[in-house]
Formats: structure tokens, C-alpha cells, sequence
């Protein structure tokens, strides 16, 4: 043994500040990392040359026009669920209740459209859903926020459990008003009439959603970095403690951010029955609400970062799709290949955070 | 007619599962991590346990073939190491990188329900059967094999001695971990790291190593519920997205148990119960009924929540550091 004690091999040090250079660097490594390991296990599991699995990958998106809209309205939607995140995970609030908020706002803009449909002028019934969307997102995720400033309950496994009861509400409704009678399943809504389906801008059925998502994030950037609200989300996240002492209410604040939150959800519940599908599941939401979850984190709950990352993870989960048809495999390896991508920028941010301190040798 | 006999049984079935998942979450979240991978994790598990079965059975071809110790075995073992290793991915980005829990919780439940459905999906390919599924006939029936005297033992057998063995290994699973966490020096340390991770490490018990074995060791016996469902449950019937949400109700359970194994065994039953309800009572042409009882759970966990948090009763309390990461240098 030696005699002199020896430290550590290693030992990690909290970095006091990094530039966004370096930040920025090691972020793109990552990605180049995740790709490359996505590219091998695509390899493995199709044999095809990588080159050509990223050309499909392309084409996944890229091949036609129709693709393009149907990627955009993809990054759109997730896009607008994401920016509903980004104020509560701001506060260090963690909703991850995304999910049965946009449920609630399918159910809301649905049960308007099959109950008001045809009985009032289509403007007005345009105008109630939007405000009956809006209202059910915020007050589903207004629930948890208020207990969360009362009693400080947990809002991760609230907002969690939210999430099946509001995907069983909507599994209750398609079966009041299902038709045909029996297949369990609501068809395209006022199919022939088209009673309260969101105007469609020139011949872009999918223009609407992409405008609304671009707004949403001109707004929430802001929101969240010029105004007061913006401020306060960022003092509560830093610390209850000062901001409780600098006079913030931080209950009001839970609340207030959650209705925001929620209604943003709405909103993205009302583009999708409204504008696009016009028909109510049980998986419209598709997952999307955790998704976004991840997609806010990595983008450091920046409103302009969440269009690149929602968008990397759109275009990589349709080129999966894309890769998984050719070949032959299961749909699910576009799950795989995104979560490999998530993975390697959730262990970067700890290069970003911390420095490796190796041990120097004792002379 | 309310046939009690055939209830109770089935209800048993649908609790294992949530039981052994809530049983490997509450180790989890006792040591600080919330471990929302499980719902992820249980899908590894039970691929695993199939993918080691499939492979099995294509080599021994038959019934008369097969041994009973390797057909348990070898699923058993798979189903393991798939688990172990998840629990092991999570362990690395939330301890050793320090990332963010809910976020890497999340992405594993992604990936592992991909897993799952891409390599059942694959599977079902290569056996190239016209049905959307797999079935394991051989190795089933050695994971659901009976008690040998449960047939002559009346309604007592039918309702306590007919379940495969998994169902009494999650019992035991379940008490063993009671045990272990409320009357043993490593439980007590373990809980210390869960509520007050700085305190611990000043009492020189090694924070990583605890939270890193009660997550893993946690997520095997999470993964043991996946293969209790394909090879038990199911009847060794692989099908893609059939597990569906019960790696949420095992979470669920977690809170509604207020974090105690030995209660889980009640609730979990109860769990199961509510979860089948609706094909007892009678609800005539009511079809949509039976959404409203499959919310129930959900609704009955949210209460509790609520309730121990307005009580404010100290024992009932979420581990204090559930969801945080901890950095010695940061206190």
C-alpha cells in the first residue's frame, strides 16, 4: 500500500458559469453522439447501409408536400403542448399532467360540436368551443395547482393520476356518442355539415395549427423573459423561500401559471378536433403530453429552443416511421430511436453543469 | 348472481402485477428516486421474460421436452437482467449525471414501451403466425402451474391455493420488503437517504450505492410483475400494448399505500377488484358505465393524496427528498 492517502480518482466539481458557446458544443456532441448510436442500431436491425437509412430518414419527411404539412402539424402540436409546460417546469412545478389537459380540451371542443352543432349560428358555436376548449385545459390543470398552494400536495402524481381520469371521461363519451351505434368509435364529426369546424386558411388544412404554434411562441418568449409574471415564474423556481420574502404569493402564482398551462393545452386539444381531425380517441393526445415534457427540458424551457427540439423529435420519430415501413419492423422503433436521442441530452446537461476533477499524482 | 368464487381469483390476477410493481416502486421512491420508468421497466421486464421463453421453446419443440426447472428459470433470469438494466440506466442518469428524475423517468417509459412492442412485433414476425400475438403453450404452463392438491380442496382451494407461484413469491416479495424497511439497520439507513439524503451522507452512509441498489433491485421486481402478466395472467400470450396501464396503477398504488409494501398486498387487491368490477355488476345496455369504474383507482388515489397531505401526519409524508437529485457540494 502506499503510504501517502490518496483522494478520489475523481471527483466532480459544479461549474460556476458556462458559456453558451461551450454549452452549445457540448449539446451539439451529443446530438452527433445520439444520431450515431441511432445509426447503429438501425444498422443492426436492418443491415441496410447507414447512408441510405438516413436518406429514408429524410424522406420520411421531406419526399412530398403532403409529408412536409403532416410533419409541421406534428412539430406544431407538440410544439404548442410543449410551450404549455414551460412556465410551470420554470417554477420548478412538475406537470406532467399535459397529457389529460389536452384530453380535456378534445372532450370540450367535441361535446360542443355534437351537442351545439346545426342548433346555433357557426360562428357562435366557433366561439363557445374555443372558450369551452380553453376553460376545460385550464381548470383540469388548476385542480392540482390549487391543492399544491393549500396543502402542498404533490403535484407530480397528481397531475400524473389526472391523466387517466381524464382519458376515462373521454372513453365515456365516445361511448355515449358513438356512432355507427356499437363500434365503439365517434366517426369524423358533423362529417357532411361541418358544424363547427375551425375555418381552414386557402387550401392548407394544416396552415391554422402551424400559425397558432408560431404565435404561442412569440407569446410565451415574451411572457416568460420581458414581463413581470415571466419574472416571478423565475424567482419562485430559483426559491419559494426569497420569493415568498420578497413579497411574491407564490400559491397565486402556482395557480395562475397552471391556468395558463392548461389552457395552452386546450388550445392544442381544440386545433386538433377543431382543425384537423375532427373525430375524438382515447390516444389523440398520442403520449404527446410526456413527450413534451422532454421536449421543454431540453430545450431548457426556452420557448425558441423548444422548436428545434420539438421539431427533432417530430422529424426523427416520422423517419423512424419511415425506416420501420421499409423494412419491415415494428412501428415502434421511432419510440426507440427517440428515447436513445433523449437519453444522450439528458446525460449531457451534466457536462454542462459539472466538471470532472481528475486526481493529480501525488509527487 | 354475484359469483364471489370466480371473482376473487380474478381479481388476485389482475393484483399481481400492480402489486409487485408498487412493491419495487415504493423501494424506489424510498430511496429519493422517483422512478416514473416503471410503467417502461415492467414492459422490458416482460419482453425479456418472453424473448428468453420463445428462444427456449423453439429448442426443446414440446411439451415432453421441456424441463420444468430451465422453463422457469430462464424467463425468470431474462426477465432479471432486462429489468436490472433499465434500473441501472436510470441509476446512472439520475445519480452518477445528476439529470433530472421526472424527465429521465419519462423517456425510459417511452423506450421501454417501444422495446416491448418492437421486439414483440418482431417476435411475432419471425414465428410468422397470421394472429398479432405470441403464445408460449410450454412455458406457461409451468408458470401457471397449480398447487397439486388446490383441485380437492373446495372453495379454500379455489380462492388461496389456485395461482401460480408467482403470486406467492409477490406476497413474500411484498412482506420480505415491509420487513427490510421498517426492522433492519440497511432499511432504516435507506429510508434516511430518501428523506434527508445530506444527513445520511454525514452519517457516513454512502448515498450512491443506496439509492443505485434500491432502484435496481426495485425495478427487478417491477419487471417480475410484467413476466407474471405475459406468462401467468395472459396465458403466455405476448400481445403488443396489452399490459396497457398498469405501470401507471402500480404508481398510482404506491401513494394510495402511502408508501407501505405489507398494505400494498390488501390494496393492490383492491386495486384489481375495481379494475374487473364492471363485469359483474350488472349494467345492462349501459356500456359506457364501465369507463366511469375503470376511473375509479385513479380517483381514490387522488383522494388519499389529498387527505395526507391535509393531515400533515409526519409518518404518512412522501419521502422529503422524493424527485431530487443530490450533490454533496450543494448544500
Amino acid at each position: 500500500m502506499n503510504e501517502k492517502r490518496r483522494g478520489p480518482l475523481a471527483h466532480i466539481v459544479k461549474r460556476p458559469d458556462i458559456s453558451l458557446k461551450q454549452a452549445t458544443a457540448v449539446r451539439a456532441a451529443a446530438i452527433l453522439l445520439s444520431i450515431l448510436a441511432c445509426a447503429l442500431v438501425t444498422f443492426m436491425f436492418t443491415g441496410d447501409d447507414p447512408v441510405s437509412v438516413f436518406k429514408t430518414i429524410w424522406e420520411g419527411s421531406f419526399a412530398s408536400e403532403r409529408r412536409l404539412w403532416v410533419l409541421l402539424q406534428n412539430v406544431s402540436i407538440l410544439l404548442i403542448i410543449s410551450l404549455a409546460m414551460a412556465p410551470a417546469f420554470r417554477m420548478r412545478f412538475w406537470n406532467i399532467g399535459g397529457e389529460g389537459q389536452v384530453m380535456m380540451g378534445v372532450l370540450a371542443t367535441s361535446s360542443c360540436m355534437i351537442m351545439l352543432g346545426g342548433k346555433i349560428p357557426n360562428v357562435l358555436l366557433i366561439i363557445i368551443e374555443i372558450v369551452a376548449a380553453i376553460a376545460a385545459g385550464a381548470v383540469w390543470a388548476a385542480i392540482p395547482a390549487f391543492f399544491k398552494s393549500r396543502w402542498n400536495t404533490n403535484e407530480t402524481l397528481f397531475t400524473l393520476m389526472m391523466n387517466y381520469v381524464a382519458t376515462q371521461l373521454v372513453a365515456y363519451f365516445i361511448i355515449i356518442w358513438e356512432s355507427p351505434r356499437g363500434s365503439g368509435k365517434i366517426g369524423i364529426i358533423n362529417q357532411s355539415t361541418q358544424y363547427g369546424w375551425l375555418p381552414q386558411i386557402g387550401e392548407y388544412k394544416y396552415l391554422l395549427t402551424v400559425l397558432v404554434a408560431a404565435a404561442l411562441t412569440v407569446i410565451l418568449y415574451i411572457y416568460m423573459n420581458k414581463s413581470k409574471h415571466g419574472y416571478e415564474l423565475a424567482v419562485v423556481g430559483e426559491s419559494e423561500r426569497t420569493a415568498r420574502y420578497i413579497g411574491i404569493k407564490v400559491g397565486r402564482v402556482f395557480i395562475r401559471t397552471m391556468l395558463l398551462s392548461g389552457a395552452i393545452c386546450g388550445i392544442a386539444g381544440l386545433l386538433m378536433v377543431g382543425s384537423t381531425d375532427h373525430t375524438m380517441t382515447t390516444t389523440l393526445a398520442g403520449g404527446r403530453g410526456f413527450t413534451a415534457v422532454m421536449v421543454a427540458w431540453m430545450a431548457k424551457f426556452n420557448p425558441l429552443g423548444m422548436i428545434f427540439t420539438s421539431f427533432l423529435l417530430a422529424f426523427l420519430s416520422k423517419g423512424a416511421g419511415e425506416v420501420a415501413t421499409q423494412f419491415g419492423l415494428n412501428q415502434s422503433f421511432s419510440d426507440i430511436l427517440s428515447s436513445i436521442i433523449i437519453f444522450f441530452l439528458i446525460g449531457c446537461e451534466f457536462f454542462i453543469q459539472y466538471r470532472i476533477v481528475f486526481r493529480k499524482e501525488a509527487k | 348472481m354475484f359469483d364471489i368464487v370466480s371473482f376473487i381469483p380474478r381479481a388476485v390476477a389482475q393484483a399481481t402485477p400492480l402489486l409487485l410493481g408498487s412493491t419495487g416502486e415504493t423501494l424506489t421512491e424510498k430511496s429519493g428516486n422517483l422512478n416514473l420508468g416503471i410503467p417502461g421497466i415492467m414492459y422490458v421486464g416482460a419482453i425479456s421474460g418472453v424473448i428468453g421463453a420463445f428462444f427456449y421453446e423453439q429448442k426443446v419443440g414440446s411439451v415432453e421436452n421441456a424441463n420444468a426447472f430451465l422453463a422457469i428459470t430462464i424467463p425468470l433470469v431474462c426477465c432479471l437482467i432486462g429489468s436490472f438494466l433499465m434500473g441501472l440506466l436510470y441509476c446512472f442518469l439520475t445519480v452518477t449525471l445528476r439529470a433530472n428524475q421526472n424527465v429521465t423517468g419519462l423517456a425510459m417509459t417511452t423506450f421501454g414501451v417501444g422495446f416491448g412492442n418492437f421486439f414483440g412485433g418482431s417476435l411475432i414476425k419471425l414465428t410468422g403466425s397470421d394472429v398479432p400475438s405470441i403464445a408460449l403453450s410450454i412455458t406457461h404452463k409451468f408458470y401457471a402451474a397449480k398447487l397439486p392438491f388446490a383441485e380437492d380442496a373446495g372453495v379454500f382451494g379455489a380462492l388461496f391455493l389456485n395461482y401460480g407461484f408467482l403470486v406467492y413469491v409477490a406476497i413474500v416479495i411484498a412482506l420480505a420488503s415491509s420487513f427490510f424497511l421498517n426492522r433492519t439497520r440497511r432499511g432504516l439507513q435507506l429510508r434516511a437517504v430518501g428523506e434527508n439524503p445530506a444527513t445520511a451522507d454525514a452519517a457516513g452512509i454512502n448515498v450512491g450505492a443506496y439509492k443505485y441498489w434500491a432502484t435496481c433491485i426495485g425495478s427487478m421486481i417491477a419487471g417480475l410483475g410484467g413476466l407474471y402478466y405475459v406468462m401467468d395472467y395472459a396465458s403466455g400470450v405476448w400481445s403488443n400494448d396489452a399490459f396497457g396501464d398498469r405501470g401507471w396503477l402500480a404508481i398510482a398504488l404506491v401513494i394510495f399505500t402511502i408508501w407501505r409494501p405489507n398494505v400494498s398486498i390488501l390494496a393492490s387487491f383492491l386495486f384489481g377488484a375495481l379494475y374487473i368490477l364492471y363485469l359483474y355488476i350488472p349494467t345492462g345496455t349501459n356500456m359506457a358505465i364501465k369507463e366511469i369504474y375503470k376511473m375509479a383507482p385513479f380517483i381514490v388515489t387522488i383522494l388519499v393524496l389529498i387527505i395526507i397531505s391535509m393531515r400533515k401526519k409526519r409518518e404518512n409524508q412522501p419521502p422529503a427528498a422524493l424527485g431530487l437529485p443530490y450533490f454533496r457540494e450543494e448544500r
